[in-house]
């Protein structure tokens, strides 16, 4: 009896200590960044540094507040060009992948030219769109297509090349057909690839959508970037970035959360791996 | 004797490089019968495992003859089970959709398979497991599970690929003599390919005994051993087996002498 009391009391003052163990690693990157803001605050303050060349923290949240509607109606522009774009490119990459690794022919005839798109600077097409396009929407979704697009491809290409010979082999023991094979082995097994390469791609479609933007745009986050520049309004500049950052992170953790309920199996072997500090 | 399940003829594999041409495996010829176990065993390289791919369809032949209850093999063979040296599970299927993996590929009727399913993970010890995912499981259960598979569809031909090669040395053991079990209550034809002189002698009613590349069958052994064989009581005809066919391997510079 005193044993069994003894366990449960142990076992009680374990799982306190876990779960403190685990606020305590859930707040840590707040702490991080919240230490990092104070810093910069005080470094503004003891270095007497203008507001025009470094804006203190409170001073960029100040101008979050007050020009808030502006940022929310330009930011709205922002991130429809950003996600029409990173649609697109998820549209047409993963079926591009798909045939890339489907026929060796089409390979050979796709792979040089997606490879041109890639190394050639999207910065220096972007004046190009303007000319074609104009200053519209078209231009920055067909960069922020452009940017977020090769990764995808890649990675899904990857991915569905990723089956080990012995699961084709187990395939066409059962009998399988080409379309089986693809369906219940390629396909899953190229998922948890496929959502590394959208969520890289995710961060590159707000690059691309605020790039197009800076080439030529008369609305937009990347339009008041540049208008705070010329203004030396700083503390915009800041408020602006927060907003852009936001928009990257948004659009990362909803295909993170797809990812989790997509491919639960590799996720939760994931967590187990970095649980044993094997990332 | 009756015509064999199994006849392999003079079988030959040849890789082309651009240099020259290798041999992998060399004129190779026996034959299988019905219900029988049957063990091949060689060091690596040897093309033991080509030749279960070239019996399964999966890879062809440069010449000789396979036939399979008297039909050529020409192309992958749906009538049988692999187990293969890692389990192959897909980790997106909990334990008992990975058994019936096999069920829902080849369209059979789903709830006439699921109680063998549930019956042959009883058999393995993997009862309450059913809805545990791949990546929870021993390397052991892994392997069980894909035996699972492999049986499912009741198929009259097993082929076993080095099954215990990623094992432990006790899961070895328990697996090979679940598979013993599962022999002789189903006695299906199974072929096992293995580097280990004891597991073949185990298990097996035959030992075709390989040389390295070129692979030649070097010689053909029949174990005539009582079942169920127990290895803390293997009687001592069982080293004499295994002691011919080290032998073997002695002589072909396999093994040396110390």
């Amino acid at each position: 009896m005193e044993q069994a009391e003894r366990h449960a009391q142990a076992r009680k003052e374990k799982q306190e200590s876990d779960s403190r163990e685990e606020w305590r690693l859930r707040a840590l990157p707040f702490i991080g960044i919240l230490g990092f803001l104070i810093i910069w605050e005080i470094a503004v303050m003891l270095f007497k540094l203008p507001a025009y060349l470094l804006p203190r923290p409170t001073e960029i949240v100040r101008t979050l507040i007050e020009e808030w509607d502006s940022l929310q109606s330009n930011g709205m522009v922002t991130a429809y060009e950003m996600i029409l774009g990173y649609v697109l490119a998820v549209v047409i990459g993963v079926p591009l992948a798909i045939g890339i690794t489907a026929s060796p022919s089409f390979d050979r005839f796709i792979t040089p030219i997606l490879l041109f798109f890639q190394t050639v600077p999207k910065i220096a097409i972007a004046p190009l769109f303007l000319v074609w396009f104009g200053v519209g929407t078209m231009p920055k979704v067909l960069v922020a297509f452009l940017i977020s697009f090769f990764p995808i491809v890649i990675d899904t290409a990857v991915g569905l090349r990723s089956v080990s010979l012995e699961m084709i082999d187990l395939a066409r023991s059962m009998g399988a057909t080409r379309m089986q094979i693809f369906t219940q082995f390629r396909l899953p097994t190229s998922l948890p690839y496929l959502f590394s390469g959208l969520k890289v791609a995710a961060t590159l479609a707000v690059v691309g959508a605020v790039v197009g933007e800076f080439v030529g745009a008369d609305r937009g986050l990347g339009y008041i970037l540049l208008v705070a520049n010329s203004n030396l309004q700083t503390a915009l500049l800041f408020a602006t970035i927060v907003v852009l950052t936001a928009l990257g992170l948004l659009l990362f953790y909803a295909i993170e959360i797809l990812e989790h309920f997509m491919i639960p199996w590799h996720v939760s072997r994931r967590a187990g791996e970095q649980e044993h500090g094997t990332m | 004797m009756n015509e064999p399940f199994i006849r392999i003829q003079n079988l030959e594999k040849v890789y082309q490089t651009k240099e020259d041409s290798i041999f992998a495996v060399d004129d190779v010829s026996f034959d299988i019968h019905q219900s029988q176990f049957i063990a091949i065993v060689g060091p690596s390289g040897c093309g033991k495992t080509t030749i279960l791919k070239m019996l399964a369809g999966l890879v062809p032949y440069t010449s000789g003859s396979i036939t399979i209850g008297g039909k050529k093999v020409t192309r992958p063979q749906t009538d049988l089970g692999i187990i293969f040296q890692d389990s192959v599970l897909l980790d997106w299927r909990d334990v008992i959709s990975n058994v019936m993996l096999q069920v829902d590929i080849r369209g059979l009727d789903r709830a006439q398979y699921m109680p063998r399913a549930k019956e042959l993970l009883k058999a393995t010890g993997l009862e309450g497991f059913e809805f545990k995912k791949p990546y929870e499981l021993s390397g052991g259960m892994r392997q069980r599970v894909s035996i699972c598979r492999a049986l499912v569809h009741d198929p009259p031909l097993l082929l076993m690929d080095e099954p215990f090669g990623a094992l432990d040395a006790l899961t070895r053991e328990q697996i090979s003599m679940d598979i013993q079990h599962l022999w002789m209550e189903k006695r299906k034809t199974v072929l096992l390919i293995t580097h280990s002189i004891p597991e073949a002698v185990l298990l097996a009613d035959r030992v075709v005994v390989m040389s390295p590349r070129p692979g030649r069958v070097v010689e053909i052994l029949d174990i005539d051993l009582p079942r169920p064989r127990r290895l803390d009581r293997l009687p001592d005809k069982f080293n004499e087996y295994t002691g011919r066919i080290r032998q073997i391997f002695q002589a072909s510079g396999v093994l040396a002498l110390d």
